[in-house]
Protein backbone atom coordinates (compact mmCIF):
# COMPACT_ATOMS: atom_id res chain seq x y z
CA UNK A 1 0.00 0.00 0.00
CA UNK A 2 2.57 2.63 1.20
CA UNK A 3 6.15 2.96 -1.03
CA UNK A 4 9.16 4.82 0.22
CA UNK A 5 10.53 7.20 -2.13
CA UNK A 6 13.62 6.80 -4.08
CA UNK A 7 14.75 9.77 -2.90
CA UNK A 8 14.71 8.80 0.39
CA UNK A 9 18.45 7.79 1.55
CA UNK A 10 17.96 8.33 5.40
CA UNK A 11 19.82 6.23 7.10
CA UNK A 12 18.25 2.31 7.96
CA UNK A 13 16.95 1.55 11.85
CA UNK A 14 16.05 -1.72 12.83
CA UNK A 15 12.94 -2.03 15.47
CA UNK A 16 11.09 -5.34 16.56
CA UNK A 17 7.14 -5.39 15.82
CA UNK A 18 5.51 -8.41 17.88
CA UNK A 19 9.16 -10.23 18.07
CA UNK A 20 9.32 -9.17 13.93
CA UNK A 21 12.56 -7.42 12.75
CA UNK A 22 11.33 -4.37 10.66
CA UNK A 23 13.58 -1.84 8.74
CA UNK A 24 12.83 1.77 9.30
CA UNK A 25 14.48 5.01 8.28
CA UNK A 26 15.72 7.42 10.95
CA UNK A 27 13.13 9.83 11.40
CA UNK A 28 10.48 7.88 10.82
CA UNK A 29 7.40 7.37 13.23
CA UNK A 30 7.06 4.42 14.93
CA UNK A 31 2.97 4.81 13.06
CA UNK A 32 4.61 5.87 9.61
CA UNK A 33 7.66 2.64 10.20
CA UNK A 34 4.58 0.24 10.92
CA UNK A 35 2.21 1.61 7.57
CA UNK A 36 5.42 0.70 5.37
CA UNK A 37 6.02 -2.58 6.65
CA UNK A 38 3.66 -4.22 4.86
CA UNK A 39 2.79 -6.49 7.53
CA UNK A 40 -1.21 -6.33 8.98
CA UNK A 41 -0.31 -3.85 12.13
CA UNK A 42 -4.03 -3.39 12.68
CA UNK A 43 -4.96 -2.96 16.51
CA UNK A 44 -8.38 -3.67 18.39
CA UNK A 45 -9.95 -0.93 20.02
CA UNK A 46 -10.56 -1.13 24.09
CA UNK A 47 -14.07 -1.34 23.70
CA UNK A 48 -15.68 -2.79 20.16
CA UNK A 49 -12.52 -4.46 19.42
CA UNK A 50 -12.80 -2.90 16.17
CA UNK A 51 -9.60 -2.84 13.93
CA UNK A 52 -7.85 0.29 13.11
CA UNK A 53 -4.75 1.40 11.67
CA UNK A 54 -2.88 4.99 12.22
CA UNK A 55 -5.52 7.65 10.88
CA UNK A 56 -4.47 11.51 11.75
CA UNK A 57 -0.64 11.06 11.68
CA UNK A 58 -0.98 14.59 13.78
CA UNK A 59 -1.61 13.17 17.65
CA UNK A 60 -5.17 14.02 17.38
CA UNK A 61 -7.17 10.53 16.58
CA UNK A 62 -5.81 8.40 18.86
CA UNK A 63 -6.13 5.45 16.23
CA UNK A 64 -2.31 4.78 16.42
CA UNK A 65 -2.09 3.12 20.10
CA UNK A 66 0.44 1.00 20.34
CA UNK A 67 2.68 -1.02 22.88
CA UNK A 68 6.21 0.80 22.62
CA UNK A 69 8.94 -1.26 24.72
CA UNK A 70 6.28 -2.72 27.23
CA UNK A 71 4.51 0.67 28.06
CA UNK A 72 0.85 0.29 26.36
CA UNK A 73 -1.50 3.28 24.85
CA UNK A 74 1.59 5.23 23.07
CA UNK A 75 0.73 7.68 20.26
CA UNK A 76 2.62 5.63 17.27
CA UNK A 77 2.54 8.92 15.29
CA UNK A 78 4.23 10.99 17.59
CA UNK A 79 7.34 8.95 18.35
CA UNK A 80 10.39 8.35 16.30
CA UNK A 81 11.64 5.25 15.62
CA UNK A 82 15.20 4.00 18.00
CA UNK A 83 17.32 1.04 16.86
CA UNK A 84 16.27 -2.06 18.59
CA UNK A 85 12.58 -0.65 19.84
CA UNK A 86 10.09 -3.34 20.34
CA UNK A 87 6.56 -2.81 19.08
CA UNK A 88 3.67 -4.38 20.01
CA UNK A 89 0.80 -4.21 18.46
CA UNK A 90 -2.11 -3.72 21.03
CA UNK A 91 -5.14 -5.74 21.18
CA UNK A 92 -8.09 -4.19 22.97
CA UNK A 93 -7.10 -2.43 26.65
CA UNK A 94 -4.23 -1.38 27.94
CA UNK A 95 -3.01 -4.02 30.04
CA UNK A 96 -2.12 -3.77 33.60
CA UNK A 97 1.02 -2.58 34.55
CA UNK A 98 1.91 -2.35 31.03
CA UNK B 1 -61.34 21.70 32.21
CA UNK B 2 -58.97 21.15 29.30
CA UNK B 3 -55.59 20.14 30.93
CA UNK B 4 -52.75 19.34 28.26
CA UNK B 5 -50.55 16.76 30.71
CA UNK B 6 -51.50 15.13 33.32
CA UNK B 7 -48.00 15.88 34.67
CA UNK B 8 -45.38 18.32 34.40
CA UNK B 9 -41.81 17.66 35.56
CA UNK B 10 -39.64 20.39 35.70
CA UNK B 11 -36.23 19.35 35.21
CA UNK B 12 -34.59 16.45 33.49
CA UNK B 13 -31.73 15.43 34.76
CA UNK B 14 -31.62 11.78 36.50
CA UNK B 15 -34.28 12.53 39.10
CA UNK B 16 -36.26 14.19 36.73
CA UNK B 17 -36.10 11.54 33.81
CA UNK B 18 -36.48 8.57 36.14
CA UNK B 19 -39.95 10.43 37.48
CA UNK B 20 -41.16 11.12 34.42
CA UNK B 21 -40.15 7.31 32.88
CA UNK B 22 -42.22 5.60 35.85
CA UNK B 23 -45.14 7.96 34.97
CA UNK B 24 -44.81 7.11 31.39
CA UNK B 25 -44.70 3.49 32.51
CA UNK B 26 -48.29 4.06 33.77
CA UNK B 27 -49.76 5.50 31.17
CA UNK B 28 -49.86 9.39 32.25
CA UNK B 29 -49.32 12.53 29.58
CA UNK B 30 -46.09 13.65 30.62
CA UNK B 31 -43.77 16.71 30.00
CA UNK B 32 -40.65 17.32 31.18
CA UNK B 33 -39.28 21.10 31.04
CA UNK B 34 -35.50 20.97 31.44
CA UNK B 35 -32.98 23.31 31.08
CA UNK B 36 -29.86 22.85 28.05
CA UNK B 37 -26.92 21.77 27.97
CA UNK B 38 -24.67 24.23 29.45
CA UNK B 39 -26.97 23.45 32.70
CA UNK B 40 -25.15 22.56 35.66
CA UNK B 41 -25.93 19.21 35.22
CA UNK B 42 -24.91 16.38 38.19
CA UNK B 43 -26.69 13.71 36.03
CA UNK B 44 -23.52 14.23 33.42
CA UNK B 45 -20.58 14.76 36.20
CA UNK B 46 -21.32 12.07 38.79
CA UNK B 47 -19.62 8.64 40.39
CA UNK B 48 -22.50 6.28 39.11
CA UNK B 49 -21.92 4.66 42.37
CA UNK B 50 -25.33 2.54 43.95
CA UNK B 51 -24.17 3.34 47.03
CA UNK B 52 -25.73 2.27 50.88
CA UNK B 53 -22.75 2.05 53.02
CA UNK B 54 -22.48 4.38 55.97
CA UNK B 55 -25.84 6.33 54.73
CA UNK B 56 -28.23 6.89 57.31
CA UNK B 57 -26.65 8.19 60.17
CA UNK B 58 -28.70 10.50 62.20
CA UNK B 59 -32.21 8.98 59.51
CA UNK B 60 -32.73 5.29 59.96
CA UNK B 61 -35.35 5.95 57.54
CA UNK B 62 -32.78 7.11 54.66
CA UNK B 63 -31.09 3.55 55.42
CA UNK B 64 -34.51 1.49 54.78
CA UNK B 65 -35.17 4.08 51.02
CA UNK B 66 -31.32 3.29 50.18
CA UNK B 67 -31.37 -0.53 50.30
CA UNK B 68 -34.73 -0.49 48.38
CA UNK B 69 -33.66 1.36 45.91
CA UNK B 70 -30.73 -0.93 45.56
CA UNK B 71 -33.31 -4.07 45.32
CA UNK B 72 -35.26 -2.56 42.93
CA UNK B 73 -32.22 -1.50 40.49
CA UNK B 74 -31.97 -5.62 38.81
CA UNK B 75 -35.83 -4.46 38.18
CA UNK B 76 -35.04 -1.03 36.59
CA UNK B 77 -31.78 -2.12 34.70
CA UNK B 78 -33.99 -5.37 33.13
CA UNK B 79 -36.98 -2.84 32.01
CA UNK B 80 -34.95 -0.65 30.59
CA UNK B 81 -32.76 -3.03 28.37
CA UNK B 82 -36.20 -4.32 27.58
CA UNK B 83 -37.33 -1.49 26.33
CA UNK B 84 -34.47 0.85 25.16
CA UNK B 85 -32.23 -2.22 24.55
CA UNK B 86 -29.11 -0.57 26.43
CA UNK B 87 -26.96 -2.19 28.97
CA UNK B 88 -26.48 0.14 32.04
CA UNK B 89 -23.91 -2.50 33.19
CA UNK B 90 -25.18 -2.95 36.92
CA UNK B 91 -22.76 -4.72 39.06
CA UNK B 92 -24.00 -4.77 42.83
CA UNK B 93 -21.63 -7.71 44.22
CA UNK B 94 -20.52 -5.37 47.17
CA UNK B 95 -18.15 -2.25 47.56
CA UNK B 96 -15.34 -0.93 49.96
CA UNK B 97 -14.43 2.13 51.38
CA UNK B 98 -10.75 1.63 51.66
CA UNK B 99 -8.44 3.13 54.03
CA UNK B 100 -4.41 4.54 54.14
CA UNK B 101 -3.00 4.46 57.31
CA UNK B 102 -3.99 2.79 60.59
CA UNK B 103 -5.74 6.41 62.13
CA UNK B 104 -8.04 6.57 58.86
CA UNK B 105 -8.42 2.62 59.71
CA UNK B 106 -9.99 3.62 63.50
CA UNK B 107 -12.00 5.95 62.61
CA UNK B 108 -13.89 4.29 59.89
CA UNK B 109 -13.96 1.61 61.93
CA UNK B 110 -15.78 4.19 64.69
CA UNK B 111 -18.02 5.17 62.51
CA UNK B 112 -18.94 1.39 61.07
CA UNK B 113 -19.77 1.05 65.11
CA UNK B 114 -22.09 4.29 65.46
CA UNK B 115 -24.43 2.67 61.89
CA UNK B 116 -24.56 -0.47 64.06
CA UNK B 117 -25.48 0.88 67.14
CA UNK B 118 -28.00 3.01 65.36
CA UNK B 119 -31.43 2.29 66.21
CA UNK B 120 -33.98 1.49 63.74
CA UNK B 121 -31.93 1.20 60.86
CA UNK B 122 -31.80 -2.31 59.14
CA UNK B 123 -28.62 -3.66 59.06
CA UNK B 124 -27.05 -3.76 55.98
CA UNK B 125 -23.99 -5.70 56.89
CA UNK B 126 -21.28 -3.55 56.42
CA UNK B 127 -18.23 -4.87 58.24
CA UNK B 128 -14.59 -3.82 58.34
CA UNK B 129 -12.32 -5.90 56.71
CA UNK B 130 -8.32 -5.70 57.23
CA UNK B 131 -5.74 -5.25 55.15
CA UNK B 132 -5.08 -9.15 54.45
CA UNK B 133 -8.75 -9.38 54.19
CA UNK B 134 -9.00 -7.15 51.77
CA UNK B 135 -6.28 -8.23 49.68
CA UNK B 136 -7.79 -11.49 49.10
CA UNK B 137 -10.78 -9.58 47.72
CA UNK B 138 -9.05 -7.02 45.89
CA UNK B 139 -5.35 -8.33 45.03
CA UNK B 140 -3.34 -5.23 44.04
CA UNK B 141 -3.88 -3.29 46.76
CA UNK B 142 -0.60 -1.45 47.84
CA UNK B 143 1.31 -1.60 51.30
CA UNK B 144 -0.14 1.68 52.68
CA UNK B 145 -3.77 0.33 52.39
CA UNK B 146 -4.62 -0.22 56.16
CA UNK B 147 -7.63 -1.95 55.69
CA UNK B 148 -11.59 -0.86 54.77
CA UNK B 149 -14.94 -1.18 55.49
CA UNK B 150 -17.15 -3.54 52.77
CA UNK B 151 -20.78 -3.76 51.90
CA UNK B 152 -21.89 -6.14 50.52
CA UNK B 153 -25.50 -4.13 48.49
CA UNK B 154 -23.14 -1.62 47.04
CA UNK B 155 -22.52 -1.11 43.39
CA UNK B 156 -22.28 0.83 40.90
CA UNK B 157 -23.22 1.31 36.85
CA UNK B 158 -23.05 3.17 33.92
CA UNK B 159 -24.81 6.33 34.97
CA UNK B 160 -24.66 8.11 31.57
CA UNK B 161 -25.79 5.24 29.59
CA UNK B 162 -28.83 4.80 32.30
CA UNK B 163 -29.35 8.92 31.57
CA UNK B 164 -29.51 7.77 27.64
CA UNK B 165 -31.75 4.88 28.55
CA UNK B 166 -34.56 6.82 30.56
CA UNK B 167 -34.98 9.69 27.53
CA UNK B 168 -34.47 7.01 25.13
CA UNK B 169 -37.34 5.14 26.92
CA UNK B 170 -39.42 8.83 27.59
CA UNK B 171 -39.61 9.04 23.49
CA UNK B 172 -40.85 5.47 23.85
CA UNK B 173 -43.86 6.21 25.95
CA UNK B 174 -44.46 9.30 24.38
CA UNK B 175 -43.56 11.75 26.95
CA UNK B 176 -43.08 15.19 25.63
CA UNK B 177 -39.33 16.29 26.35
CA UNK B 178 -38.55 20.33 26.07
CA UNK B 179 -35.18 21.06 26.44
CA UNK B 180 -34.16 24.63 26.81
CA UNK B 181 -37.48 25.37 28.41
CA UNK B 182 -36.87 26.73 32.07
CA UNK B 183 -39.44 27.17 34.29
CA UNK B 184 -40.07 31.27 35.32
CA UNK B 185 -43.31 30.62 37.57
CA UNK B 186 -45.83 28.55 38.11
CA UNK B 187 -49.72 29.18 39.32
CA UNK B 188 -52.62 26.95 40.28
CA UNK B 189 -55.73 28.53 38.84
CA UNK B 190 -59.32 25.93 38.20
CA UNK B 191 -57.62 22.91 39.52
CA UNK B 192 -54.45 23.27 37.00
CA UNK B 193 -50.77 24.19 37.19
CA UNK B 194 -49.68 27.11 34.59
CA UNK B 195 -46.09 26.53 34.31
CA UNK B 196 -44.64 30.11 32.38
CA UNK B 197 -41.71 29.14 30.20
CA UNK B 198 -40.34 31.83 27.37
CA UNK B 199 -41.88 29.80 25.02
CA UNK B 200 -44.92 29.36 26.15
CA UNK B 201 -47.52 28.14 29.17
CA UNK B 202 -47.99 24.64 30.03
CA UNK B 203 -50.71 23.66 31.62
CA UNK B 204 -50.77 20.70 33.66
CA UNK B 205 -52.90 18.55 36.92
CA UNK B 206 -50.00 18.50 38.30
CA UNK B 207 -46.16 19.12 38.91
CA UNK B 208 -42.78 17.84 40.09
CA UNK B 209 -39.98 19.81 40.64
CA UNK B 210 -37.02 18.27 40.12
CA UNK B 211 -34.94 20.71 39.20
CA UNK B 212 -32.15 20.19 41.72
CA UNK B 213 -30.64 22.34 43.70
CA UNK B 214 -32.71 24.91 41.65
CA UNK B 215 -35.64 23.66 43.56
CA UNK B 216 -34.85 26.18 46.57
CA UNK B 217 -36.31 28.90 44.34
CA UNK B 218 -39.10 27.05 42.30
CA UNK B 219 -40.71 25.21 45.75
CA UNK B 220 -41.82 28.63 47.56
CA UNK B 221 -43.53 28.96 44.13
CA UNK B 222 -46.63 26.15 44.89
CA UNK B 223 -46.52 26.47 48.76
CA UNK B 224 -42.86 24.14 49.32
CA UNK B 225 -39.55 24.26 50.36
CA UNK B 226 -36.38 22.92 49.38
CA UNK B 227 -33.62 24.22 51.49
CA UNK B 228 -30.25 22.99 49.81
CA UNK B 229 -26.56 23.48 50.40
CA UNK B 230 -24.92 22.44 47.26
CA UNK B 231 -20.84 20.84 47.37
CA UNK B 232 -18.73 20.56 44.33
CA UNK B 233 -16.88 17.60 43.54
CA UNK B 234 -14.30 16.52 41.19
CA UNK B 235 -13.36 13.98 39.64
CA UNK B 236 -10.61 12.49 37.20
CA UNK B 237 -10.29 9.83 34.72
CA UNK B 238 -7.58 7.88 33.33
CA UNK B 239 -7.16 5.91 30.01
CA UNK B 240 -8.76 2.01 29.52
CA UNK B 241 -7.07 -0.41 30.72
CA UNK B 242 -7.78 -4.12 30.82
CA UNK B 243 -10.71 -5.43 34.67
CA UNK B 244 -8.23 -5.23 37.61
CA UNK B 245 -10.83 -3.60 40.19
CA UNK B 246 -13.68 -6.57 40.68
CA UNK B 247 -15.31 -4.20 43.32
CA UNK B 248 -15.73 -0.27 43.38
CA UNK B 249 -14.84 1.79 46.11
CA UNK B 250 -16.12 5.25 47.60
CA UNK B 251 -12.98 6.95 45.89
CA UNK B 252 -12.25 4.48 42.56
CA UNK B 253 -14.42 2.42 40.54
CA UNK B 254 -13.53 0.90 37.30
CA UNK B 255 -16.08 1.62 34.68
CA UNK B 256 -17.44 -1.49 32.16
CA UNK B 257 -15.66 0.29 29.27
CA UNK B 258 -12.34 -0.03 31.50
CA UNK B 259 -11.86 3.77 32.36
CA UNK B 260 -10.63 4.50 35.76
CA UNK B 261 -12.53 6.99 37.66
CA UNK B 262 -10.98 8.62 40.83
CA UNK B 263 -13.28 10.96 42.70
CA UNK B 264 -15.21 12.12 46.35
CA UNK B 265 -13.36 15.53 46.84
CA UNK B 266 -15.81 18.39 48.51
CA UNK B 267 -15.51 21.81 48.43
CA UNK B 268 -17.39 24.71 48.86
CA UNK B 269 -17.20 26.67 45.64
CA UNK B 270 -20.17 26.14 43.28
CA UNK B 271 -18.06 27.18 39.99
CA UNK B 272 -17.95 24.21 38.00
CA UNK B 273 -15.96 25.58 35.16
CA UNK B 274 -12.61 25.38 36.48
CA UNK B 275 -11.05 22.60 38.16
CA UNK B 276 -8.98 22.51 41.34
CA UNK B 277 -5.26 20.88 40.58
CA UNK B 278 -4.56 20.42 43.70
CA UNK B 279 -7.61 19.02 44.90
CA UNK B 280 -7.39 16.83 41.73
CA UNK B 281 -3.71 15.99 42.33
CA UNK B 282 -4.63 14.22 46.12
CA UNK B 283 -7.11 12.70 44.74
CA UNK B 284 -4.77 11.29 42.74
CA UNK B 285 -1.81 10.37 45.33
CA UNK B 286 -4.36 9.03 47.02
CA UNK B 287 -5.33 6.59 44.33
CA UNK B 288 -1.86 5.70 43.51
CA UNK B 289 -1.34 5.00 47.04
CA UNK B 290 -4.43 2.72 47.39
CA UNK B 291 -3.34 0.85 43.59
CA UNK B 292 0.25 1.28 42.82
CA UNK B 293 -0.18 0.39 39.48
CA UNK B 294 -2.63 3.42 38.50
CA UNK B 295 0.57 5.27 38.84
CA UNK B 296 1.20 4.00 35.10
CA UNK B 297 -1.95 5.02 33.59
CA UNK B 298 -2.28 8.27 31.72
CA UNK B 299 -5.58 10.76 32.76
CA UNK B 300 -7.59 11.49 30.38
CA UNK B 301 -10.15 13.76 31.30
CA UNK B 302 -10.94 15.75 34.74
CA UNK B 303 -14.01 17.80 35.71
CA UNK B 304 -15.84 19.62 38.50
CA UNK B 305 -19.47 19.15 38.83
CA UNK B 306 -21.99 20.75 41.80
CA UNK B 307 -23.66 18.08 43.86
CA UNK B 308 -27.88 18.58 44.20
CA UNK B 309 -28.14 18.31 48.06
CA UNK B 310 -30.31 19.12 49.96
CA UNK B 311 -29.14 21.20 53.62
CA UNK B 312 -28.83 17.92 55.55
CA UNK B 313 -27.82 15.72 53.11
CA UNK B 314 -31.32 13.43 53.27
CA UNK B 315 -33.79 13.54 50.24
CA UNK B 316 -36.37 15.62 50.33
CA UNK B 317 -39.99 14.31 48.98
CA UNK B 318 -43.13 16.52 49.73
CA UNK B 319 -46.55 17.27 48.43
CA UNK B 320 -47.50 21.12 48.75
CA UNK B 321 -50.59 21.52 51.81
CA UNK B 322 -51.92 24.92 49.98
CA UNK B 323 -51.26 23.62 46.37
CA UNK B 324 -52.10 20.16 46.25
CA UNK B 325 -50.82 18.49 43.01
CA UNK B 326 -47.34 20.12 43.22
CA UNK B 327 -44.73 17.79 44.36
CA UNK B 328 -40.83 18.22 45.39
CA UNK B 329 -38.33 15.56 45.21
CA UNK B 330 -34.66 16.05 45.53
CA UNK B 331 -31.66 14.11 46.95
CA UNK B 332 -28.28 13.68 46.46
CA UNK B 333 -28.44 10.21 44.96
CA UNK B 334 -30.12 10.54 41.76
CA UNK B 335 -28.41 7.42 40.96
CA UNK B 336 -28.71 4.99 44.10
CA UNK B 337 -32.23 6.10 44.45
CA UNK B 338 -33.14 5.93 40.45
CA UNK B 339 -35.39 2.35 40.45
CA UNK B 340 -36.75 4.42 43.73
CA UNK B 341 -38.06 7.31 41.68
CA UNK B 342 -39.09 5.26 38.78
CA UNK B 343 -41.09 2.63 40.66
CA UNK B 344 -42.31 4.67 43.78
CA UNK B 345 -42.10 7.96 43.56
CA UNK B 346 -43.69 7.40 40.35
CA UNK B 347 -46.26 5.20 41.55
CA UNK B 348 -47.14 8.33 44.64
CA UNK B 349 -47.50 10.96 42.40
CA UNK B 350 -50.03 9.18 39.56
CA UNK B 351 -52.11 8.27 42.95
CA UNK B 352 -51.41 11.87 44.23
CA UNK B 353 -50.20 11.01 47.47
CA UNK B 354 -46.82 10.13 49.15
CA UNK B 355 -46.80 7.12 50.84
CA UNK B 356 -46.21 8.68 54.37
CA UNK B 357 -44.50 4.74 55.50
CA UNK B 358 -41.94 5.13 52.98
CA UNK B 359 -41.10 8.61 52.43
CA UNK B 360 -42.70 10.96 55.28
CA UNK B 361 -39.73 10.70 56.84
CA UNK B 362 -38.38 13.28 54.14
CA UNK B 363 -40.46 16.18 54.09
CA UNK B 364 -38.86 19.40 54.58
CA UNK B 365 -41.29 19.90 57.52
CA UNK B 366 -38.28 18.39 58.96
CA UNK B 367 -36.60 21.54 58.33
CA UNK B 368 -38.91 23.95 60.25
CA UNK B 369 -37.92 22.83 63.76
CA UNK B 370 -34.61 24.29 64.71
CA UNK B 371 -32.80 21.18 65.56
CA UNK B 372 -32.88 20.27 61.97
CA UNK B 373 -29.61 17.51 61.55
CA UNK B 374 -26.73 19.10 59.70
CA UNK B 375 -24.91 15.82 58.85
CA UNK B 376 -24.79 12.66 57.70
CA UNK B 377 -27.00 12.04 54.59
CA UNK B 378 -23.82 11.61 52.62
CA UNK B 379 -20.12 10.75 53.57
Amino acid sequence: MFKRSDQDSRQSVHIFVDGAAIEAREGDTVSAALLVSGRDVRRATAVSGAPRLPYCMMGVCFDCLVTIDGIGNRQGCLVPVAEGMQIEIQKGKREIGR
Amino acid sequence: MSKDYDAAIVGGGLLGSAIAWGLGRLGKKVVVLDEGDIAKRASRANFALIWVQSKGLGMPAYTGWTVRATESWIKLAAELKDQSGLDVALQQNGGFHLTLGEDEFARRGQLVTRMHNQVGAIDYRMEMLSASDVKKMLPMIGPEVSGGSFCPLDGHVNSLRTFRAFHTGLKLFGVDYFPERPVSAIVRTGGEFRLATAQGEIRAAKVVLAAGNANQTLAPMVGLSAPMGPTRGQIVVTERTMPFLPHPLTTIRQTDEGTVMIGDSKEEQLDDRTLNHSVSAVMADRAQRTFPHLARLNVIRTWAGIRVMPKDGFPIYDQSESEPGAFVACCHSGVTLASNHAFEIARMVAAGALDSELVGAFSARRFDANHAATSSGYY
